[in-house]
């Protein structure tokens, strides 16, 4: 079953740019995705599509079975909170928060209690090697442990579906080989997986490559 | 035609605080600073009520000490506008009044009272001379507080008992010593505490009946009759107060109840002074639009957390709650606040002056109503403002 299913669809941004032209892009369940492409090119565009952050201005986007088109605000905000973790390139990590604190919530609108959030949390970030970083503020942390608190944050709801847009971008090679082995184990344990990059090492590590140019997918769209 | 399985979890009542508080810890100095405008505008509402109410609740317990069953019997005017005059057997005819239980009388004369004879006479310091009958000093439930009161012995022979004001004024702080009255040494004989419900007292030299007819030329018609008689008849026996004095002319007397001027007082007294509350409300308004302020800064800065919530599946609504629950925090710190402040002044200032201190639970609840609703007034548009920011547009703010 195809857990990301877009058909002709087509963004325009006030002002008369086309951020995609026209977009047929299929993903099944458990796949591991890179999209890459140049600067520009429209990828982050495509990505809040996937992720119902934004709505098409022509074509239609079908996420877990559902079309976004007939979803309210409401039901795409629970669609969200239920199948959709996001990894952003700056982690978006609240400051003077705990990494516990921070991971805790990602689950904060999908209805679990604070003493089940925490729970959760601390198991999320001992799955990205962070056990013993519970306690530590945002700015006491590296930025590739930043990074990893995110992803604990994006998985902690075990979602369906884990988009990162350019997850390492902001991060060493080393670092950004850490988060890209996290990504890659949440692939290998069934969650479908998109990455944006620019980083063609990156891409290489994902055994599907999609190509995005000038708001049209060139290589890749299945 | 809402998809099976999409409804967003709702947000707890103990998530919703604890967001927004979290909101507010993030910057603890703004919050702060925030809070104080409407903890001074609460602070001096609740000072402004708490210090009326204390000042009428000190005048209500004064009423109570000195009761409200004293009469007064004063003269008032003829039909054709002349000053009438009390039958000499005024105070004879109330006492037989069956439930009066004690009547006093005072006599104007005009005889002026001097420190020595090389005052001049015009300088009477405002101090009458009156006639007063022994029973003065129990209806007035007066005390003497250095001295004696006038008895039969003295009441005939030159003495004085002297008012605390007269006292003050003739410089006089004990019984003992002598005045110049009425042309002829008195002795001062007593000096009395203030006299509560009939302050003209303080301000005079009582002579006895007898004395001041035989050495001021006093013509033996009382002035005033003070009466008293259980609470319950008050009102029985106002009614025949006039008749009993004058069956003749009734209309010619005049009847006054001097608690009734107290308790006008202490309604006037706890009508706090517009001027103050509106002080406080101006402050409260202030304090108002700076929390507005703070709540349109705050989202302005907080982009970025709002997409991010957004993506982490927060609806519109959520988002509008956590600002306004932030507004809502934020403003009732400075409520708290301000009503410990105005409790705190009210207690001093209360204190300070011997007053029971009163702070009416209305006013609290006010209080805390007023700060709910400014604090809901000053989020709502910045909440809204925070739901409406598309989550692709928060999350792209840098
Ligand atoms: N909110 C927006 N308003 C207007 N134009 C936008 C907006 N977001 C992106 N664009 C434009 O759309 C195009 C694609 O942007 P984006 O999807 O961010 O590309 P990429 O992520 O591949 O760098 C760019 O030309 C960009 O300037
Ligand atoms: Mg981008």
């Amino acid at each position: 079953m195809n857990i990301i299913e877009l058909a002709g669809v087509t963004k325009e941004y006030p002002g008369g740019v086309a951020a995609l032209r026209g977009v047929d892009l299929a993903v099944a369940q458990g796949e591991l995705t890179a999209i890459v492409g140049p600067s520009g090119s429209g990828k982050s565009t495509l990505l809040h599509m996937i992720g119902t952050l934004d709505r098409p201005t022509a074509g239609t986007v079908r996420i877990a079975g559902h079309d976004v088109a007939a979803l309210s605000d409401r039901e795409l905000s629970a669609l969200r909170a239920r199948h959709i973790g996001f990894v952003f390139q700056q982690f978006h990590l609240a400051d003077g928060v705990s990494a516990l604190d921070n991971v805790a919530d990602g689950l904060l609108y999908a209805g679990a209690g604070l003493r089940e959030r925490r729970e959760r949390a601390a198991r999320a970030l001992d799955r990205v090697g962070l056990g013993g970083r519970v306690r530590h503020r945002p700015n006491q942390l590296s930025g590739g442990e930043r990074q990893r608190v995110a992803v604990a944050r994006a998985v902690v709801g075990e979602p369906d579906l884990v988009l990162a847009d350019e997850p390492t971008g902001n991060l060493d090679s080393a670092a950004g080989a850490e988060v890209m082995e996290l990504l890659g184990g949440l692939h290998r344990s069934g969650t479908t997986v998109a990455i944006i990059t620019h980083d063609p090492e990156v891409a290489a590590l994902a055994p599907r490559r999609v190509r995005v140019r000038d708001g049209l997918i060139v290589d890749g769209a299945r | 035609m809402s998809a099976p399985g999409l409804t967003p979890a709702r947000l707890g009542g103990r998530d919703v605080v604890r967001v927004g508080f979290g909101g507010l810890r993030a910057r603890p100095a703004r919050a702060v600073l925030s809070a104080l405008g409407i903890a001074i505008g609460i602070a001096t509402m609740v000072a402004v009520i708490g210090i009326s109410s204390s000042s009428k609740e000190e005048l209500l317990r004064r009423i109570d000490r000195l009761g409200t069953n004293l009469l007064t019997v004063t003269p008032g005017d003829t039909l054709f506008g002349e000053g009438a005059e009390l039958p000499a057997s005024a105070p004879a005819m109330v006492a037989r009044i069956g439930p009066v239980t004690a009547v006093g009388a005072t006599g104007a004369t005009d005889a002026t009272v001097r420190r020595t004879d090389r005052i001049p006479k015009e300088v009477t310091g405002g101090i009458a001379v009156q006639a007063a009958t022994p029973e003065l000093l129990r209806t007035l439930d007066a005390t003497v507080r250095s001295g004696g009161w006038l008895n039969a012995g003295t009441a005939r022979h030159p003495g004085v008992v002297l008012g605390s004001e007269a006292a003050r004024r003739l410089g006089f702080d004990r019984a003992g010593g002598r005045v110049w009255l009425g042309g002829r040494w008195f002795t001062v004989l007593g000096v009395l505490d203030p006299a509560g419900l009939a302050p003209e007292i303080d301000r005079s030299a009582l002579v006895g009946w007898e004395a001041a007819r035989r050495h001021l030329g006093f013509g033996g018609r009382p002035t005033t009759v003070y009466e008293r008689s259980a609470d319950a008849s008050v009102a029985a026996v106002r009614d025949v107060l006039a008749r009993t004095v004058n069956p003749e002319n009734p209309e010619e007397v005049q009847v006054s109840r001097p608690s009734d001027a107290l308790e006008a007082r202490a309604a006037a007294a706890g009508a706090f002074t517009g001027l103050l509350l509106g002080l406080g409300a101006v402050a409260l308004l202030v304090g108002g639009v700076g929390v507005a302020n703070t709540m349109v800064i705050s989202v302005l800065e907080r982009r970025r957390e709002i997409g991010l919530r957004r993506s982490l599946g927060a609806t519109r609504g959520q988002v509008r709650v956590q600002f306004l629950a932030e507004s809502l925090l934020l403003s009732a710190f400075g409520g708290v606040a301000g009503v410990l402040l105005g409790t705190a002044v009210t207690v001093g200032f209360t204190l300070y002056r011997g007053w029971p201190p009163v702070v009416p639970g209305w006013a609290l609840g006010g209080a805390l109503a007023a700060t709910l609703a400014i604090g809901a007034v000053a989020g709502l548009y910045p909440a809204m403002r925070a739901a409406r920011l598309p989550p692709t547009t928060a999350l792209a703010t840098v």
